[in-house]
């Protein structure tokens, strides 16, 4: 039967300690306070009980200093719950600058896993202990959540942009992935495990599934099969701006705003062009909307960022020895998935773990999320 | 407060003309203009629609005793919560304590003869009914499954099941709820008797004027949002659905600017209901009276100010996000201050435990903890790991169950006497009471612990470690629905069996306690002039029933 029965959560991860924390001060203070409260409430429910003596109320004045007093009084922890939740917060929505990146797409009802060095799996994300991991997540249809609890991390994971949240994992271990916001029929089978594992084996893990070829070096050759490399090069009067270095750095945009070019902006700039157009351009881009699918979108924004990196951040741009780039899922498998009113048949591209549980997790999701958008009622 | 100059009718040995037996047949209840009537109109009409949703918490509750999804296929598992929510929200809270306690009492509390608009009123029961219809068309064809939140654009694009019909059916109700709101708004300004001053006033006129604004201003928000949903899913133009060109944003914002708001339309008539009664059962005038008055349209103001605390999660800036967090900790002020005033009250007071009395009792204890979980969604950092889990699921059903529920059972305990002018049975009440309290709290206490493990919310199945706790949470699912099946046996046969109530048989301070029970149709034969102060008590004006 049930052979364990917890409590409280597992707490593996370097923000999980802080969250507990704030948990159990909340926990502290508004017990006291609700404790207080129910305390007196029954001391006078017994005290003032009516009885023969008591037929009529005694009449008293009442104080003002009593009513402000218990309208200022609350401000001052809530005050302290409000910068301290604000403080955590912070830290869960800032990524560290060297975590290690891992794209996430979510799906009625599987979630994949796209590694920088070119290993994808399903349902399964194993990761290094004790270093930081980016997870960047985007739909292909609705609104998705990823969410362990072990690390007290949960972002939603929307349709049209990145998401993204972190987590340092600090325990060896197996733990829940959970999809957390509502999806559809199998939303509550769009679930998996976290493995986290040490370095070692986690090496011997990246080196022993089959690997797709790295986004970077597959997003290379899409730069050239979308011919975005005609205009986006480094030449002088090319028609749009060079890419080399430009990821993760402020650019001016006209009419004077700066933004950085960060994942979403790249996104955007892709399927929908003329959204923001770099000072000094002409708004000549084409949409690349229901031609790139997700996939590819992660591949094309890997290859930029890889262009002018420093060597070694964030998983450079080397060519892939096996496999073939052609051969690589959702390249070519899964087209105009994002705006296409029909999307593929799920292709499990699993990467199967040392354990083997990957391809077992791989052959569960339902293939019918394409469809309930086609079967549609008019 | 010198004389009280108040005309009570003379207590005839004969069965007094009342709004009850002045006409009798089905067509003189449906085209009936008499708050009173409709009024009772609306409380079939509630009961039958807490059933329905009952019924469909009763087969989630039971699905979730074993972490498979064996009982239902996943499909209905979500219409199941899909339609719980729905019913629940929209055609029993909302109308719940205004269009039925609020539409029998509030005029009465005025000195007034009827609501400033009686052909207005009995509309709005017809539109309620018109979209209770096409909610239980939607049952009938195989209902809908979006969650009541209907996010988009699942609710837009993919959904395949009677978003439109469902959607059609909420907004038609939500224009009676505006109604309501418009005529209670304009009874409260123009219809008062003469003497009673806006701090005359009893606290539940104060609470339902707070609730109608809301109603007034946030509905035709969500009746905006909705019919845009019905306008991107059935012609394709894109609003919330990002492969068409919408912003799935778009659609929190616009729903949750109505929705946060809504959850005072839901608990501000309780705690109205909470005040009334704890004034009459301790014979006290509320402490900090003005405090609690105002605190009713602060909240309503505030409430407008915090909706994106439901989007921590969602993709919000982390500044826009602190922005909403810290209004969100200042709504729960001025709830606290009626906490701490109801609580004041009970001080040198002269309480007794009538059935009202418990439920506003309990109301203050489920409300306490309901708020408090508030303030832990309100703490971002936190909010992160409890969003979308059962952590939100207890809190708001502590808020909307613990809260709204006790505090329309407290108020129909109160003024059952006086709506049907017989004393329902006050053991099996009090047993209810007990029983509602004890269930509630082993329904949905586990919740908060299944929550913070991790557990999200709207699954189907799910993973072993978390069984004990539902098996916990189902077991007290069946207390609680036993709590509330009682009320259904005793209301009845009280109204055959129950001894009379006299006009006042809590000697409680209120016009409406100084009319003949059941009220004539007119509420007063002579217009009643008000001099004294509001829960002012005097032990002249009770039937000693106490």
């Amino acid at each position: 039967m049930i052979d364990d029965f917890p409590l409280f959560p597992e707490s593996a991860s370097t923000v999980s300690g802080s969250v507990d924390a704030l948990y159990f001060f909340l926990i502290a203070v508004c017990g006291a306070v609700s404790l207080a409260v129910v305390v007196l409430i029954i001391f006078f429910a017994i005290k003032y009980r009516r009885t023969a003596s008591n037929q009529i109320p005694e009449h008293y004045e009442e104080h003002k200093a009593l009513e402000i007093g218990w309208i200022i009084a609350p401000l001052f922890p809530m005050m302290i719950m409000f910068l301290w939740g604000a403080k955590v917060y912070f830290t869960i929505a800032r990524p560290p600058d060297n975590a290690l990146e891992v794209y996430a797409t979510g799906r009625q009802w599987m979630w994949k896993f796209q590694h920088v060095g070119g290993q994808s799996e399903i349902n399964e994300l194993h990761v290094p202990v004790n270093r930081a991991v980016k997870v960047i997540a985007a739909s292909e249809d609705v609104i998705h959540d990823f969410y362990v609890p072990a690390f007290r991390v949960k972002t939603d994971v929307l349709p049209n942009r990145y998401s993204t949240t972190w987590f340092q994992a600090t325990k060896i271990g197996r733990y829940h992935l959970f999809c957390a916001e509502y999806c559809g029929t199998q939303h509550s089978g769009m679930i998996g495990w976290v493995t986290v594992m040490e370095p070692a084996a986690y090496q011997q893990w990246l080196a022993g599934g089959v690997n797709e070829g790295s986004p970077a070096a597959i997003g290379k050759s899409l730069f050239e099969k979308y011919a975005c490399n005609t205009c986006h090069n480094a030449q002088s009067g090319a028609r749009g701006p060079a890419l080399d270095g430009a990821f993760g750095k402020p650019v001016s945009l006209r009419g004077g705003a700066v933004v950085r070019r960060d994942e979403n902006y790249l996104r955007e700039s892709i399927l929908n062009p003329q959204a923001k157009i770099v000072e000094g351009y002409e708004p000549i881009m084409p949409t690349f909307k229901g031609q790139v699918n997700e996939a590819e979108l992660i591949q094309l924004i890997s290859y930029i960022k890889s262009l002018g990196a420093p060597v070694g951040a964030g998983g450079p741009a080397t060519p892939d020895k096996g496999s073939g780039v052609s051969a690589a899922p959702g390249a070519s498998a899964q087209p105009g998935s994002a705006a296409s009113p029909s999307l593929p048949a799920v292709q499990p591209g699993v990467a199967p773990g040392p354990d083997g549980r990957g391809a077992a997790a791989g052959a569960e999701p339902s293939a019918s999320g394409s469809a309930v958008r086609e079967a549609k009622q008019p | 407060m010198t004389t009280t100059v108040i005309d009570v009718p003379e207590i005839p040995v004969v069965e007094k003309p009342n709004y009850l037996n002045q006409e009798y047949g089905a067509v003189s209840w449906l085209l009936t203009q008499d708050h009173k009537r409709i009024g009772i109109l609306y409380l079939l009409s509630v009961t039958g629609m807490f059933l329905l949703g009952g019924f469909f918490a009763v087969l989630m509750r039971l699905e979730l005793v074993t972490p498979a999804g064996d009982l239902f296929s996943s499909d209905t598992y979500n219409k199941l919560f899909t339609l719980h929510g729905l019913v629940m929200i929209f055609f029993f809270l909302i109308p719940s304590i205004p269009a039925v306690l609020g539409n029998f009492i509030l005029p009465i509390m005025l000195g007034a003869r009827d609501l400033a608009f009686p052909k207005l009123n009995l509309l709005s029961w017809y539109l309620y009914m018109i979209g209770t219809a096409f909610s239980l068309l939607v049952v009938l064809l195989g209902g809908v499954d979006t969650g009541w939140t209907f996010y988009t654009p699942f609710s837009t694009s993919f959904s395949n099941t009677h978003v439109v019909l469902m959607i059609i059916g909420a907004f038609v109700a939500g224009f009676s709820s505006i109604l309501t709101g418009f005529n209670f708004i304009v009874t409260i300004h123009r219809m008062r008797a003469p003497g009673l001053t806006w701090f005359r006033l009893p606290l539940f006129v104060w609470a339902m004027y707070a609730t109608s604004i809301i109603m007034l201003l946030g509905t035709p928000v969500i009746a905006i949002t909705l019919s845009l949903v019905a306008i991107e899913r059935l012609l394709h133009v894109g609003i919330f659905d990002p492969a068409i060109g919408g912003d799935p944003l778009l659609f929190q914002h616009l729903f949750w600017f109505y929705s946060h708001p809504a959850v005072y339309i839901m608990i501000l008539p309780a705690m109205g209901v909470t005040s009334e009664v704890i004034a009459a059962f301790t014979r006290r005038r509320i402490f900090g009276y003005k405090f609690v008055a105002f605190s009713s349209l602060a909240i309503a103001f505030l409430g407008f100010l915090v909706w994106a605390h439901h989007m921590f999660v969602a993709g919000i800036s982390v500044y826009s996000a602190m922005i909403f967090s810290l209004l969100s900790f200042l709504v729960a002020i001025p709830s606290a201050v009626k906490v701490f005033n109801w609580t004041g009250t009970l001080y040198k007071g002269s309480i007794s435990y009538q059935t009202p009395m418990l439920f506003a009792l309990g109301f203050i204890g489920l409300f306490l903890i309901g708020g408090m979980t508030g303030l832990f969604l309100a703490t971002m950092g936190l909010d992160i790991h409890v969003h979308d889990t059962y952590f939100i699921v207890a809190h708001f059903h502590y808020i909307m169950v613990g809260g709204s529920v006790m505090g329309y059972f407290a108020g129909i305990h109160y003024w059952w006497p006086k709506i049907t002018g017989r004393m329902y049975a006050e053991w099996w009440a009090r047993a209810s009471a007990v029983l509602i309290f004890a269930g509630f709290n082993l329904t949905f206490f586990p919740q908060f612990i299944l929550g913070y493990l991790g557990m999200p919310r709207r699954y189907h199945a799910y993973s072993p470690e978390f069984q004990i706790l539902n098996v916990m949470s189902s077991a007290g699912a069946s207390i609680l629905a036993l709590g509330y099946a009682l009320p259904m046996f005793y209301f009845a046969w009280s109204l055959k069996f129950g001894k009379e109530a006299g006009n006042n048989p809590w000697g409680a301070a209120g016009l409406e306690w100084q009319t003949s029970s059941p009220p004539p149709t007119e509420n007063f034969h002579t217009t009643p002039v008000v001099t004294w102060e509001a829960y002012e008590y005097r032990p002249e004006w009770s039937d000693g029933n106490v």
